[in-house]
């Protein structure tokens, strides 16, 4: 399984089954490094099956997902993101608990300490490059003033921010986001592209499902689009625009 | 102090150890200052520190913490019995026990989580209750419990000194530990314990800990391999839960089985949720309350209570000492339950949300603009 040049994520002849039901059916996808990958498709299509296959959520009934050389089947969630894999899940995932600013800090240590270290006889107040650090990564997103604030008090655009800065303080190589703008306004819908256009320039890889055309065209570079479990077109934004076979998928096409 | 505490913390540390330390005189106008009573509270206290960093920074509830204080006890006596009378020996061996115990179980236990892992701790607790109240007989001396008899090896002891002419009891280094010295050598402890559930607390690995607690999912996207994390608290847990079995066999040098059922268990549970969940305070207040209930409110009898109604007309007295005298002496379980129900419903977050509730109630009224808004982390000093 030879990865290309600059190819840094490699979902190869992947199948998976539950039970009869074929969700994904000869899945190869090739993501460049530094690119912007969505991945659309009407509801059932199989995109978070594929997303949660690559994430080590689902292990793939055969094939593999190779990401820079290594192969990712297998692996537990913490190793895959040890390696440089970050996601943003569907629902915000974050330590409700917690205060705003700790939400950030906690990935920030799972990066400089490692999956597993006893760290008990320094204080959290007293780590201030990852505090800096935390409190930088809140700026970037715009939740500074709200740092001290649980987490679970946010509001549903905030924590989808907040969860963006979590994956972002790892400085990750790859970036997997389910869905970043369900359930938005068109306000903090449109906060959001700016967002992740301003981190683009940073040479992050991405993979983003989205239902959303509007944030589709703004910030995908090329587009896979699935359909029954199967990629059905795939090429720049305008290529797949203009796709017959996409508008018929997205018509209610028979798949 | 200065590099490894903040000022808040150091003065959290200075304000409880004064409390702990001043206890003999503090506790005098509640009838409960004596030595036999406050060391309990010291143990007790350490054992509910303990459990606490289990559960109230991982979340995960253990039903079977009785387990860990029953093998501290067992492992003190054997020392006493074979080592020698001296303390310390004692309760390394029985924290060290202790804590190859807490890894196996919770090795096992971990495996899973929520209530099938409460259920996990609560059947392993019962088989070492089971273990030592028959199956290990020999070793734990069934159900008479175990003793120190003159007859002893003590092998340590007998390489200085002739045996001791009366019942051995043990001593730190020739000093007597019983009375007011046992108290203050358990309230040592008691701050020693304190101090490591702070560090805990307030470092990267009690913020990881805290994390597995708020959501494990998470913590797993987020590179973190929470099992070793969750383990480590709980050997830590257990190694402390068996630090307060054998400070008991210090004072009480008497290990029996029942240390090890269910009820002792859960009994640590209550003080945890009674005091405050997570709190660092909150366990120790919570041990305290039940200790006293248990030691104090159980003496009440009915002429206590009827010179406590002695100012109610004849008839009226009788009957107030009758339906009070349900509620203490054999009763006092029924006062705990109620205490127990009042606080769960009405401060879910326990004895220390009250306080908390209090301070800034307080607080609102002096300063007027220093309330929190909706959703701001309080500043609590026991956070």
């Amino acid at each position: 399984m030879q990865t290309k040049g600059n190819v840094v994520l490699h979902v190869a002849d992947v199948q998976k089954h539950f039970g009869g039901l074929h969700a994904l059916a000869d899945i190869d996808l090739q993501v460049d490094e530094g690119k912007t990958h969505a991945i659309i498709g009407p509801n059932g299509a199989g995109k978070s099956t594929l997303l949660n296959v690559i994430i080590g959520r689902l292990a793939p009934s055969s094939g593999a997902v190779v990401f820079d050389g290594t192969v990712l089947t297998g692996k537990k969630p913490h190793e895959i993101n040890q390696l440089g894999v970050a996601r943003v899940f569907q629902t915000p995932e974050i330590f409700a608990d917690l205060s705003v600013l700790q939400n950030v800090m906690t990935p920030a240590f799972a990066r400089r300490d490692g999956a597993f270290r006893i760290n008990m006889f320094r204080s959290v107040d007293n780590e201030r490059g990852i505090r800096e650090e935390a409190e930088h990564t809140l700026e970037d997103v715009g939740l500074m003033d709200r740092r001290a604030v649980h987490a679970g008090a946010l509001s549903r655009g905030d924590k989808r921010r907040l969860e963006l800065a979590m994956c972002l303080i790892q400085k990750p190589r790859l970036l997997l986001l389910d869905e970043p703008t369900a359930g938005m306004s068109r306000h903090d819908t449109n906060t959001t592209i700016e967002l992740l256009k301003k981190i683009k320039s940073r040479g992050m890889t991405k993979v983003i499902i989205e239902h959303d055309m509007h944030v589709v065209f703004s910030l995908a570079d090329k587009i896979s689009v699935l359909a029954g479990g199967r990629i059905i077109a795939e090429g720049l934004p305008d290529q797949v625009r203009g796709d017959p076979r996409v508008q018929e998928a997205y018509l209610g096409g028979v798949h | 102090m200065a590099g490894i505490m903040s000022r808040k913390d150091a003065t959290l540390f200075i304000g409880f150890a004064a409390v702990v330390l001043l206890l003999p005189i503090l506790a005098a106008p509640f009838g409960a200052a004596y030595p036999d009573l406050l060391q309990r509270f010291m143990i007790f206290g350490i054992f509910a520190i303990g459990f606490n960093i289990l559960f109230g920074l991982t979340g995960y509830l253990s039903f079977g913490h009785a387990a860990f204080f029953g093998v501290g006890s067992y492992a003190a006596m054997w020392s006493f019995k074979l080592l020698s009378l001296n303390a310390i020996p004692a309760i390394l061996f029985a924290v060290a026990i202790a804590g190859v115990f807490a890894l196996v179980i919770g090795y096992l236990s971990l495996r899973r989580s929520g209530i099938y892992f409460s259920i996990l701790t609560l059947a392993f607790a019962q088989m070492c209750y089971s273990l030592a109240y028959s199956v290990l007989t020999p070793i734990t001396n069934g159900e008479t419990g175990l003793r120190m008899i003159r007859a002893d090896p003590r092998v340590l002891d007998r390489l200085f000194s002739e045996a001791p002419a009366g019942v051995p009891v043990p001593s730190l280094f020739g000093i007597s530990l019983s009375g007011w010295n046992g108290f203050y050598f358990s309230a040592l402890f008691l701050l020693a314990t304190f101090f490591l559930a702070m560090r805990i607390t307030n470092s990267p690995f009690g913020m990881m800990l805290k994390g597995i607690k708020s959501n494990q999912n998470r913590m797993n996207y987020t590179g973190f391999n929470t099992r070793p994390y969750a383990l480590t608290a709980f050997v830590i847990s257990g190694m402390l839960a068996g630090l307060a079995g054998s400070l008991l066999v210090v004072t009480d040098p008497l290990a029996g089985a029942e240390r090890m059922q269910w009820t002792a268990s859960g009994e640590v549970v209550l003080m945890t949720i009674l005091g405050g969940v997570g709190t660092l305070v909150g366990p120790v207040i919570g041990a305290w309350l039940i200790k006293y209930f248990e030691n104090i409110f159980s003496s009440f009898n009915d002429n206590v209570l009827s010179s406590f109604f002695g100012f109610l007309p004849d008839g009226a007295r009788e009957a107030a000492v009758v339906v009070a005298g349900k509620f203490v002496g054999e009763g006092w379980h029924l006062s705990l339950g109620l205490l127990f129900v009042l606080i769960v419903v009405f401060l879910p977050g326990g004895i220390m949300e009250g306080v908390r509730r209090i301070s800034s109630a307080i607080r609102r009224r002096g300063g007027g603009r220093h309330a929190t808004a909706r959703g701001e982390l309080s500043p609590s000093a026991a956070e």
